[in-house]
């Protein structure tokens, strides 16, 4: 396992959002993940899909540290991130950064970018030159020195979203987890922000984890994908191989869900699943598989009995009942039918 | 033209007065709706989609905001000139609107009820006697007609207790109750997860197919378009600059920046992502001069720097504002080759 980067076992956040009543005090919980496992591979990107309250940046914030999780470990290069209870040590901070959605909201309007960028530097270099150190930041991504004096409210949303990366390059991370970066961006500039990413990857030989809801997008930067629904992973493989053959029914209806630009695209997409139904409160997740709400190809065991991660290639791996068992038993589709392994 | 158009907008445009001067937003907006027609309206963010729609609808916030020239016509009529009683008419059973945020478009302080309610009463001058179990009557064959589950039960439910897919459900319900002619839908999907949104546009295409309502669908995702409309207008900067039957559009953009949007837009089937369109939408208080687009075009040429371009018909239907295509202008030929 010497070349995971990331090892996340059997992780569970759950946040306790009120009582039941005031005799009964029950506390309400949000299941926001509830035990997924997965590995980060040394300079791979690994892409984590999902709709919104999958529990997504729940992964997020709790790999760089703005939560504790509820149980389950998550290792950086065999170090357990979570071992010191009264806080991550610095040198584990500065190898795990983070790019957040919102460049609007994650500078600070009331300082220029040159305080935005020495305040990382103050705390993880402090004996280096700053204003040199801030310049060659700026080099890096493609903006001018003079920047520096500028503030936030004066760039454009993409060029926020520029310093912001660089804010993430200061500390010379290894590791950087990129939450949604560029759902806040028009697509003209979106390339702009990706392009950059992937060239900052190959120059620093970066991990990315990259959390979205863009499948196109992923088709384009991940090496690998992993799916998430309502706090659970349904479906990892590697890229190419998971959008030739998409398996779990949820990544078959998100992937035909997707409107396209082209006859390609369109031929591209896994056969028509007529998307229905409502994604489930997280309070209150269904029973069994949480998917067996929408889910077209339901058996009666998947309201009872949550599926587990079955291996149907070499890496792809799905939680999905239908790929549990010898496949005679059930034969719903044939679109949805693995292949012999 | 042969069919009659539902709406007309000609010549548009409307400024904004603000602290640091007037914002030139719409710079001569033309644009039309034949009756039952899907019109498509793409661009991206603050290039006036949505300032255009709600300015046929009259519901700018004047002032700032200032109409300085143009009509806007629904069947024949001048919706700017109109008096604010006939223009009560044409809201709600004329045109309707939904909007991005079904979020923000309900009152969260009012029942699914009520609001339906107050939207059938006003439907018609003989809805307003109906008592108010009559209308409780009416107000639940919207919700039946979106598909929503258990609608008597979410007549007395607040916003704040459905889902994102189920509140904009009700806003396409409240909007189609009043039985209207034109439905504008702004960014109907957006802010809705990518499984709820494909349901949210099936669903609308399918109400609006078996009613015969004509739709101008705002959006900034091209593949919604491709998806769901018959002609598009590609708008940037405050100008259309392009028009075209989509699947002509798709197979063919011709303006620089509908390829450059084109291009931009991640595929599915992988290729790497294009760098996209260079620099960033011009400033509306002092834009530049000629083309709005020629701060950022590849193919720019002296003239784009002097004139505003007119429309060039590139085909019978097909028009776009780009002296590219300017029949007349002899180093345009090798300027397309380098297309």
């Amino acid at each position: 396992m010497s070349d995971d980067i990331l090892t996340v076992k059997n992780l569970k956040k759950h946040f306790v959002i009120g009582q039941e009543g005031t005799i009964n005090r029950k506390p309400i919980t949000v299941k926001a993940i509830d035990g997924i496992s997965f590995n980060v591979r040394e300079g791979e990107t690994l892409g984590l899909v999902g709709e919104s309250g999958s529990g997504k940046s729940t992964v997020a914030y709790i790999t760089v540290g703005m939560y504790r999780p509820t149980s389950g470990t998550i290792t950086f290069r065999d170090q357990d991130l979570f071992a010191d209870s009264k806080g991550r040590p610095l040198a584990l901070k500065k190898e795990v950064q983070i790019v957040f959605q919102d460049p609007g909201s994650s500078l600070n309007p009331r300082r220029n970018i040159k305080q935005i960028l020495e305040l990382p530097l103050r705390i993880h270099q402090p004996d280096k030159d700053r204003l040199h150190e801030i310049i060659r930041l700026l080099d890096l991504v493609d903006l001018p020195p003079e920047y520096m004096h500028k503030y936030p409210q004066s760039l454009s949303g993409g060029e926020k979203q520029i310093v912001a990366v660089a804010r993430a390059l200061a500390t010379n991370p290894s590791l950087i987890i990129l939450d949604e970066p560029t759902s806040a961006l028009d697509v003209s500039v979106q390339g702009k922000v990706i392009n950059l990413l992937i060239r900052l990857q190959r120059e620093f030989n970066l991990t990315y984890l990259f959390i979205t809801h863009d499948l196109s997008l992923m088709r384009n930067v991940a090496s690998r994908v992993a799916i998430m629904y309502l706090g659970k992973i349904c479906e990892v493989a590697e890229a190419a191989e998971f959008f030739q053959n998409p398996q779990h029914p949820y990544t078959q209806m998100l992937l035909s869900s997707i409107p396209v630009v082209s006859e390609e695209e369109e031929a591209a997409k896994p056969e028509k699943i007529i998307s229905s139904g409502e994604i489930p409160s997280p309070v209150n997740i269904p029973p069994g598989c949480s998917f067996h709400t929408r889910c077209p190809y339901g058996m009666d065991i998947c309201k009872q009995i949550d599926p587990v991660m079955v291996e149907t290639g070499t890496g792809h791996v799905v939680r999905c009942h239908l790929f549990e068992q010898p496949q005679e038993v059930l034969q719903p589709a044939t679109s949805a039918a693995p292949s012999p392994t | 033209m042969s069919t009659p158009c539902l709406l007309e907008i000609k010549d548009l445009r409307v400024e904004f007065k603000v602290y640091g001067g007037v914002l030139k937003v719409l710079d001569g907006v033309n644009f039309h709706v034949n009756a039952g027609e899907k019109v498509g309206l793409v661009g991206e963010t603050g290039c006036g989609k949505t300032t255009t729609m709600k300015a046929v609808l009259r519901i700018l916030p004047m002032p700032p905001a200032r109409i300085t020239d143009g009509e806007i016509f629904f069947k024949g009529q001048d919706i700017l000139k109109m008096r604010d009683r006939d223009l009560g008419k044409v809201r709600g059973s004329g045109i309707s609107m939904v909007f991005q945020d079904p979020t923000a478009a309900l009152n969260p302080v009012f029942t699914i009820g009520e609001q339906l309610g107050a939207v059938v009463q006003h439907s018609s001058p003989a809805n307003r006697r109906l008592s108010k179990r009559q209308i409780r009557e009416k107000a639940v064959i919207p919700l039946k007609e979106v598909a929503l589950a258990d609608p008597e039960r979410l007549l007395d439910s607040y916003p704040i207790q459905l889902s994102g897919g189920m509140r904009q459900r009700v806003c396409i319900g409240m909007a189609l109750a009043t039985d209207p002619e034109l439905l504008i839908a702004d960014e109907p999907g957006t802010s809705l997860d990518v499984t709820i949104q494909d349901q949210v546009l099936r669903l609308l295409n399918g109400l609006v197919e078996s009613k015969g309502t004509s739709v101008v669908l705002i959006t900034h995702t091209l593949g919604v378009v491709r998806e769901t409309t018959d002609r598009v207008y590609v708008m940037y900067a405050g100008n259309m600059v392009e028009e075209s039957p989509t699947r002509k559009l798709f197979a063919e953009p011709l303006h620089p920046y509908t390829q450059g949007l084109m291009q931009a837009v991640p595929k599915l089937t992988g290729g790497g992502i294009a760098e996209g369109i260079p620099g960033r939408i011009p400033s509306y208080l002092d834009p530049p001069p000629g083309c709005r687009f020629h701060t950022r075009c590849p193919h720019v040429m002296d003239i784009c720097r002097r004139q505003k371009p007119p429309y060039f018909k590139a085909d019978e239907d097909h028009e776009v504002a780009c002296f590219l295509y300017a029949p007349h202008l002899d180093q345009q030929s090798d300027e397309r080759a380098a297309l």
